[in-house]
């Protein structure tokens, strides 16, 4: 038992040790970064640089256009997801088997090589440097698994269910308003949390479509402070610490639903 | 009430029927058609010609140029040496420590739930954000891993292992390694939860140790989920550029550049989309031998079994 409780100890330090570094830093006065060393925790600590990051940067406006893209992303995901796997779940149809095999394959194909050509496509369709283009590339990529993941929400409740509000008079649309849709709704907001985590986290394609500061996304904004302003990094890592806030109230949103995510979208990253 | 439909209702009622589902799967369909498929054949249409952004005059048909100047790439070859081996030691590290983490959570004690969730936290980091983290620890400046390191012998002096070339590559793997423990042990967790305690009970019935127990009765029990995780995660990993980008950018001298980051390097600094298309060509061919390969190892194995 002890040696069980040690071991998970290492892992528990392991996960947690750079989280708190990160939090560590942020909270020590650049001027003692240099003078005391590699300490536990510094003898002074300040909230300057908290207060520079959020009143005199620009990170509260990308961590708005992050909400506007990540929520946006998320709502639109979660529907047409939740209409294939409805489908998925309750129909059988030619061409399924073909339809599903293909939205696997795009989790496999590395999505780095459509870089180039969705920048060069989406430049006359004034989609670059918004966010609209964002979302619009976002849905696409994160509807696949999505969908997986509500096909197997649709799987969990049982047909009967619909089948007596049909044979009640019902018409499909009805029974799947008045009877399915509020036994899925928990699925949906893990669905919703999942996609929300996944466009928060994007990094390259934001990088290539994005170009001004109005327009930057949490991630962009912060990777290019840090080439900036590389000294600095007491608010880089205040900034960081920002960043991790909205993604760690999902993960508590959505960590009774990791294990039926993770293998719904079983190379999800 | 039992009066018989008359023909062209019935007609349209099953017409309806086939059509209905196409309702529901078109417009993620059309939107995943439209942003993926239609670039991924017009990018890989880009190899075959010369595309600079930079080059107002690019743009013409050039054959299997791009592809003997890949041929001739050493930059190209050293990316594809490193990924195997950022792919190799990333996945084999996260699944080991996974499975580990998976063993020491299949069993309930006092503070598991809590203990739990702390372990995954990680998998809810930002990878752009782990990248910048475990940067800012491997720099000598701000990060404690350099001083440690230099005081228990490892280097002679507080210095950035991301700056030096032989072991540069080392400082991505463990944040990816870091980042995906939690993703290998809540999968496998799911799949050890799944092995039926009657199993185990009869084993140490029949006087069966610990260790014998896990070999005979819980990896031939996991054996088929390890392999497929394994399997998807390595295209996935062998793909995932995110944390070499962040953290050294593919340097110094490419000794941390794997294919998908010298992809997005040709592309976003470069604006060199034809040749970026033509390596990008090329990884996927590689995906696909590889994915045959596997196929054919199951199909064999079946037969073995």
């Amino acid at each position: 038992m002890v040696g069980h409780y040690g071991a998970l100890a290492l892992y528990v330090l392991f996960a947690l040790f750079p989280l708190y570094w990160l939090l560590k830093i942020s909270v020590t006065p650049n001027s003692l970064l240099y003078t005391e060393g590699i300490t536990m925790w510094p003898s002074v600590t300040t909230w300057e640089n908290y207060r520079f990051v959020l009143l005199q940067s620009d990170f509260p406006a990308f961590f708005k256009n992050s909400v506007i893209v990540s929520l946006g992303t998320a709502a639109i995901v979660t529907v047409l997801a939740a209409a294939t796997g409805y489908a998925f779940s309750r129909f059988q149809f030619t061409g399924k088997t073909l339809v599903m095999f293909v939205l696997l394959l795009t989790q496999m194909f590395p999505l780095v090589m459509l870089i180039a050509p969705i920048f060069r496509l989406m430049v006359p369709l004034g989609l670059t440097d918004n966010l609209t283009g964002l979302i619009v590339v976002y849905v696409a990529f994160n509807t696949p698994f999505a969908a997986f993941l509500m096909q197997s929400f649709f799987d969990g409740i049982p047909r009967e269910l619909e089948e007596a509000a049909m044979i009640d008079g019902c018409t499909r649309l009805t029974a799947l308003r008045r009877v399915i849709l509020p036994l899925t709704l928990p699925g949906m907001g893990a669905t919703l949390g999942f996609v929300f985590t996944a466009a928060w986290s994007e990094l390259l394609f934001a990088l290539m479509l994005i170009n001004s500061t109005d327009a930057m996304t949490f991630p962009v904004g912060l990777l290019t402070f840090v080439s900036k302003f590389s000294v600095d990094f007491g608010q880089m890592m205040a900034a960081g610490v920002l960043a991790l806030v909205p993604a760690c109230l999902f993960f508590a949103f959505i960590q009774r639903y990791l294990i039926q995510g993770l293998t719904a979208g079983a190379v999800k990253g | 009430m039992a009066a018989p439909e008359p023909a062209p209702a019935r007609q349209r009622r099953l017409l309806s029927a086939i059509l209905e589902p196409y309702l529901y799967i078109s417009p993620a369909l059309i939107i995943i058609g439209l942003v993926m498929f239609v670039p991924l054949i017009v990018g890989l249409s880009y190899a075959y010609r010369e595309i600079q952004l930079l080059n107002p005059f690019s743009g013409g048909f050039v054959g299997l140029a791009n592809f003997a100047q890949l041929y001739g790439d050493t930059r190209f070859w050293r990316a594809l040496s490193n990924t195997a081996w950022w792919t190799f030691a990333s996945v084999s590290l996260q699944f080991f420590f996974g499975l580990g983490l998976a063993l020491l959570l299949n069993k309930s004690f006092p503070g598991k739930r809590l203990i739990q969730a702390v372990v995954f936290l990680p998998w809810a980091v930002p990878t752009f954000l782990s990248g910048l983290t475990w940067a800012w620890l491997f720099n000598p400046v701000v990060g404690p891993l350099p001083h440690w390191m230099s005081a228990i012998g490892l280097m002679d002096e507080p210095v950035n292992i991301l700056s030096i070339p032989s072991v540069a590559l080392w400082g991505p793997i463990i944040a990816n390694v870091w980042w995906g423990i939690p993703f290998f042990a809540i999968t496998l967790l799911a799949a050890l939860q799944s092995i039926p305690n009657e199993l185990h009970e009869a084993a140490a019935i029949d006087g069966a140790t610990t260790w014998q127990r896990f070999v005979k009765v819980t990896l031939p029990f996991l054996a088929p989920m390890i392999a497929i995780t394994v399997l998807l995660r390595t295209i996935w990993i062998s793909n995932f550029a995110d944390l070499i980008v962040v953290m050294t950018g593919g340097g110094p001298a490419d000794s941390t550049q794997i294919v998908a980051s010298y992809i997005f390097t040709q592309a976003y600094r470069r604006l060199d989309f034809g040749y970026a298309s033509a390596v990008a060509t090329a990884l996927l061919a590689l995906l696909l031998l590889y994915a045959v390969i596997v196929l054919r190892m199951r199909r064999s194995l079946l037969r073995a079994m």
